[in-house]
């Protein structure tokens, strides 16, 4: 019965129903009260964002021998020498486990619709059982077979590698679990391994163990999610032992990517995190203009009210009577 | 039975002196030319084939046929801008340079274009059933021998003789040949076609008119030479061939299609015009597809949209051929050595251009293809709401409001002209007998509907006075008390016993108190002009053994149910005599009189009186007249002006109260003046020539002068419930409101007064033609320069006016209008109707109401309302923005071409106010939010 008559009152369009007036004083009000509430919000995240510690190291120009600073390109291809190289940074405060180790490219653009279309998913989950691979020319087969995983993503696979030494004795970095979960659950075939793989005469970027399946392969997984823009971060993996303030780290890096030809640079970051995650000052700062203009907004406001009142329904003031 | 043998005696024509009675004139010659189709009446096998052949009766008013109907409503539907585009963008993204799935693309516009579209098909299903239905109605044919059988009308052809029955419609023009009346008369009403509802008399050629049975069509031929198709309801060019001899043909002899037989059992008629060549089908409009006014602003927003989008897109694929020139050479992760058709850095051009068409497509989501989902979404709802709604659902009829088209809900809040019909929109169609003056008195207590609003408006006023200011209260007091009476009597009113047409009160005549009166013999002479002067023939009620009359227009109805009531019944007439029963409340038994009727002079507009001459039972000659005051006034003798200054000041009250007045006055004849002038009367009315008219006309002018004043009357149209207040509201909402009405000036000024429309200090401006019956090229010119000047001439007055006050009011004739609506003339017209606060066209046409709508519609560029009931409607209901119907009437031709149908005028209010501006607000705030996140 009860329904009967809501459904009536609807249908005669007149349900109780709340509209709220934008009067004056309500509009100084609403816009103080997010003033007060926004700034408070800025001045915790940025205070987070800055509780956060990291180092950033670029290394791709120094990783290159002196002697062939003038032709980087030529160095990097050519596969005869071993490219080790070593970093030394020096912690600036104490940060806690777990630090998260990045490696960032700039002027790298895996959004090029070219890049991210030369994939194929099922492929992926797959493997060799699913056989169309046009979708991921141009690097789809080789000698008429297919290449397993196909496209120009997975052929482009970074491969420099990290190792972390602190007085003598080497930080364990954990690379288990830095790719998402449902990517390596459901994404990934865990029967599919690489078949065919970096076999061309044009080698791109690392290779991969034809042994293990690809749903364990993280560091594909992470690199085949393509980054938005041009510069970009990914997840190497974690140390989990806090670092000291002080704390001199050599890195002993293998500097085998090739950014040199389009002028990429190359950077290693060290990273804590936070409840907000990394570090990132966008978000307090955002939240501190918006309060503070809200403010201003209704003391503006509040002024043109205070001097120039307006009575309220005033019919004078509609278009047919002016 | 019996009525009928006594209705078959009458000679009906002597009635008539000036509409019916026409001499024949045997006009042979200019017949040919101009006279292109050729009719061989009861020869319809000679039409079977051309050049004879003509169209078929078969009539159809649907948009679509079954072919036609997938690629003109799919065109209707890629008419929308944002359709054309949506399509386009399904059909790329079917190709490999879409970014995205084609699904995503097509099911949404699909979705769109198929609701629209299964929409349009049950519309025109509606329309073709409802012309199913009327191709199917039967008719009486001749099919050889002199039987006549039924067929349906869609298988009569031209050339054929049908029998129409009384009380229903014809199936097609006609031209009259006879009736049952030996005369050869008939009745029609032209409802359908110019909203008039007063019976109007036609006349067969004498030449035909005794063929009045079936058995007579045996052998009948004939030969038509007419004019073609065409839409003027008003002239007929032609002549016919019978027997040897050519007569012409005058409108007066055709019956059109659409209206009705009234009082006459039957009539014969020839098929001239058949189906869409019929008049009232010419004078059909196709039914446009409207659009609301958001709508179109939305497209215009679309291709605002649309250029930023290409804008966006030119950019990104510049700088895409920019990038793949010179940066991407180096990029080797895209393996730029192995080129394709999109991707190729020796040569950008190319994949510049694919480029270009992927970001359009992209970037697509810019022009929100969702957002037109959801606005058809939320005009069905809205639509729901509107047939829903409680406030709009009338009680006596039961019908609720109906949004038939969902597209122009939001529309109805952005009205600025209202266009209405009179009759059956405003008014019921009705006539009361409200008030009377006898020998300058003034009978009849009961207010008016303009009174009463008035007087419901003062108490309203006064209760707020009364509110703001306590000690204004007691002064006041006694008008208030004065008011609540007048309301409450009306109240008291509705207890008694109510009779048609009339609603007369006033002990002092009622129940046979006229008689205790100090003017005793005026009020019986009164009496007697009512109950003898017309034209209307009595029929007894059966069921109930009260007598009904069948009248020309309702208000000699109104009169003649007065006389009952007064006392004086009415009963019957023969050929020359009308017998009244008249009933003193002295004497017991009603003594019954018989009235020799020597001459009736009947009404014509021009006229504007009608009168009779009697010989009553003492051998005493009178003549009656009535006729419009100002006529009347000017005839009266010295001493019949005894009353005339307090029937004067009474008749401008009852004008001011919206009713409609008529003088009555009387005179004695001498014997021997009666005869010399009868004689002169009678050379008159057999004389031959095209001046006959005008020698009756001033020979009836000889006898109707000197005359006595006995008294006025007034008769109140009933206006629908809540017209005046609802127009009151809607013009203190800004909207300006036309009336439109098929109906006489006087007529149409009064209903304007009833409904508040007009007001009293208003300044009238009258645009009249000169009498415009010469047809020569000069004098058009003429009559058209007058009308110029009588515009600008109003035009300058209003410009001059200082007053900001000052209201005017622009009133119009039809065969003016004709004029005003011409192409040079027609902003001069709109300019000074703009100015104007009402507006009043009378005698207009059906075609003159689509015509005046689309000046209105397209010299102000603003929205339009036509709100209507009647076929003759169907025109301006469909040229106006939107289009109201009324419905729970006869006929549901308005209804059927309308976007909205309301039971009542005043639901009007409602619907505008109140739902036009939800539906507004509410899809323009949708827009407002859909439009954000692109």
């Amino acid at each position: 019965m009860i329904c009967f008559v809501v459904f009536y009152q609807f249908t005669q369009q007149n349900l109780p129903a709340c509209k709220p007036v934008l009067t004056p004083s309500w509009i100084v009000t609403t816009f103080l009260l997010m003033g007060v509430i926004f700034i408070p919000i800025g001045l915790v995240t940025l205070r987070t964002s800055h509780s956060v510690i990291e180092i950033v190291e670029r290394y791709d120009t120094e990783c290159i021998p002196e002697k062939f600073r003038g032709n980087k390109v030529s160095y990097i291809k050519d596969s005869t020498i071993l490219k080790n190289c070593s970093l030394y940074l020096k912690v600036p405060k104490h940060m806690k486990a777990p630090i998260y180790i990045y490696y960032q490219l700039d002027n790298y653009y895996q959004n090029h619709r070219r890049y991210v279309k030369s994939r194929n998913d099922q492929q992926l989950l797959h493997g060799l059982k699913y056989n169309d691979t046009s979708s991921c020319q141009p690097e789809d087969s080789n000698n008429g077979l297919p290449i397993v995983p196909c496209g120009l993503i997975a052929w482009s696979l970074f491969n420099d590698t990290f190792k972390f030494i602190r007085e003598s004795s080497e930080l364990v970095v954990n690379r288990k679990n830095i790719a998402w979960k449902s990517d390596r659950n459901h994404k990934f075939g865990k029967q599919v391994y690489p078949f065919n793989f970096q076999n061309g005469t044009f080698i791109g970027g690392g290779s991969l163990d034809p042994s293990v399946p690809l749903s364990d392969q993280e560091d594909l997984i992470v690199w085949m999610r393509t980054a938005a823009l041009p510069s970009f971060r990914k997840m190497y993996g974690r140390i989990e032992e806090d670092l000291d303030a002080d704390d001199v780290i050599a890195v002993h890096l293998m500097n085998n990517y090739n950014t040199y030809s389009f002028g990429g640079k190359k950077k290693l970051v060290l990273s804590t995190s936070s409840w907000l995650g990394g570090k990132n000052d966008f978000l307090g700062v955002a939240y501190v203009f918006v309060g503070s203009s809200s403010i201003i907004i209704s003391l503006v406001f509040m002024l043109l009210h205070v001097k120039n009142p307006r009575p309220y329904g005033e019919t004078a003031y509609l278009s047919w009577n002016r | 039975m019996t009525r009928g043998r006594i209705r078959a005696k009458l000679r009906r024509s002597q009635l008539y002196t000036f509409a019916c009675l026409r001499p024949h004139v045997n006009e042979t010659e200019g017949s040919v030319q101009g006279c292109p189709r050729v009719i061989y009446c009861n020869q319809p096998h000679m039409h079977k084939k051309r050049p004879l052949k003509y169209c078929t009766n078969y009539i159809s008013t649907t948009k679509y046929n079954f072919f036609s109907y997938f690629p003109k409503a799919l065109f209707e539907q890629f008419n929308r801008v944002a359709n054309i585009y949506f399509l386009i963008a399904a059909l790329l993204s079917v190709t490999p340079l879409s970014p995205f799935s084609p699904v995503s693309m097509l099911l949404p516009l699909a979705i769109v274009v198929g609701v629209s579209m299964a929409k349009e098909a049950l519309e025109d299903w509606r329309r073709f059933m409802q012309d199913k239905e009327v191709n199917a109605r039967k008719v009486s044919v001749h099919v050889g021998n002199g039987v006549f059988s039924y067929k349906p009308w869609e298988k009569i052809q031209v050339g054929d003789i049908v029998k129409v029955e009384k009380d229903q419609f014809f199936p097609a023009d006609l031209l009259f040949l006879s009736s049952s009346y030996e005369d050869g008369i008939c009745y029609v009403e032209t409802m359908n076609l110019d909203g008039e509802t007063n019976l109007k008399v036609k006349r067969a050629m004498e030449a035909t008119s005794p063929l009045n049975e079936d058995e007579a069509f045996k052998e009948f031929t004939g030969t038509v030479k007419c004019e073609n198709p065409n839409p003027s309801l008003y002239t007929f060019v032609g002549n016919i061939e019978y027997d040897r001899e050519l007569y012409a043909i005058d409108p007066s002899q055709i019956l059109l299609r659409d209206s009705k037989l009234r009082n006459t059992a039957h009539v014969y008629g020839s098929v001239i015009f058949t189906g869409h060549d019929s008049k009232v089908m010419q004078n059909a409009t196709t039914s446009p597809s409207k659009r609301s006014g958001i709508e179109k602003k939305m497209d215009k927003i679309i291709f605002i949209l649309f250029a930023i989008l290409v804008l966006i897109s030119l950019i990104s694929s510049i700088g895409f051929a920019v990038k793949i020139n010179y940066q991407t050479p180096q990029w080797w992760y895209l393996k730029p050595k192995e080129t394709d058709v999109y991707f190729n850095p020796g040569k950008p051009l190319v994949p510049g251009l694919a480029h270009l068409v992927t970001a359009l497509i992209l970037y697509g989501y810019l022009i929100p293809i969702s957002l037109y989902v959801s606005i058809e979404i939320v005009k069905f709802l809205q639509a729901i709401f509107i047939n829903q709604d409680i406030s709009m659902y009338d009680d006596e009829s039961g019908i609720p409001a109906q949004a038939r088209t969902s597209n122009l809900n939001e529309e109805l809040g952005q009205v600025d002209t209202i266009l209405s019909d009179k009759t059956g929109t405003l008014t019921c169609n009705q006539m009361d007998f409200l008030k009377c003056s006898v020998a300058g008195t003034a009978y009849g207590v009961s207010p008016s509907e303009v009174e009463l609003a008035a007087a419901k408006q003062m108490a309203i006023d006064l209760e707020e006075q009364n509110r703001e200011s306590a000690n204004a209260k007691h002064k006041n007091s006694g008008s208030e008390i004065e008011l609540e009476t007048v309301i409450t009597s009306n109240d008291g009113n509705d207890f008694k016993r109510r009779i048609k047409g009339f609603n007369f009160e006033d002990s002092r005549l009622m129940d046979g108190n006229w008689l205790k009166e100090p003017n005793v013999d005026t009020l019986l002479l009164f009496f007697r002009i009512l109950a003898i002067c017309h034209t209307a023939i009595p029929e007894l009620n059966e069921e109930t053994g009260n007598l009904t009359y069948e009248a020309e227009s309702p208000d000699e109805g109104a009169f003649l149910v007065a006389a009952r009531e007064f006392g004086f019944e009415f009963y019957r007439r023969t050929q020359s005599s009308v017998f009244i029963r008249e009933r003193y409340p002295s004497k017991g038994q009603p003594v019954e009189r018989e009235f020799k009727i020597l001459n009736l002079l009947d009404f014509t507009s021009k006229r504007k009186r009608m009168s009779v001459i009697v010989r009553d039972e003492d051998g005493q000659i009178l003549l009656l007249c009535k006729g419009a005051d100002s006529i009347i006034f000017d005839r009266l003798s010295k001493n019949g002006r005894m009353y005339e200054e307090a029937t004067t000041k009474l008749l401008n009250e009852y004008g001011e109260a919206g009713l409609r007045t008529l003088a009555l006055a009387y005179k004695q004849l001498d014997e021997s003046e009666y005869s010399a002038w009868n004689s002169e009367f009678q050379k008159a009315k057999s004389s031959i020539g095209a001046d006959r008219e005008a020698t009756l006309e001033h020979v009836s002018d000889m006898m109707e002068k000197d005359l006595i004043l006995v008294g006025a009357t007034a008769v109140e149209d009933k206006l629908q419930k809540g017209v005046p207040q609802c127009i009151d509201k809607l013009a203190q909402a800004g909207l300006k409101i036309w009336v439109l009405t098929g109906d006489k000036m006087e007529t149409a000024i009064n209903i304007g007064f009833a409904c508040s429309l007009l007001r009293q200090g208003m300044k009238q401006i009258c645009i009249t033609a000169l009498n415009s019956d010469s047809v020569g090229k000069a004098a058009k010119e003429a009559v058209k320069d007058n009308i110029l000047m009588q515009i600008t001439n109003a035009s300058q007055m209003i410009k001059l006016e200082r007053d900001p006050h000052a209201a005017y009011a622009l009133i119009i004739e039809g065969k003016t209008l004709a004029y005003a609506l011409e192409d040079d003339m027609k902003h001069h017209f709109l300019g000074l109707a703009v100015e104007c606060a009402s507006v009043i066209c009378c005698r207009v046409s059906p075609k003159q109401k689509a015509l005046v709508t689309r000046l209105v519609k397209e010299g102000t560029g603003k929205t339009t309302l036509a709100i209507g009931d009647g076929a003759n409607d169907v025109g301006m209901i469909q040229e106006a923005d939107i289009g109201i119907g009324i419905s729970g009437v006869e006929g549901m031709q308005a209804v059927m071409a309308s976007d909205f149908s309301i039971a009542q005028f005043r639901f009007l209010e409602r619907l505008l106010v109140v739902h036009g501006h939800w539906c507004y607000k509410r899809i323009a705030q949708m827009v407002i939010i859909k439009d954000f996140p692109t």
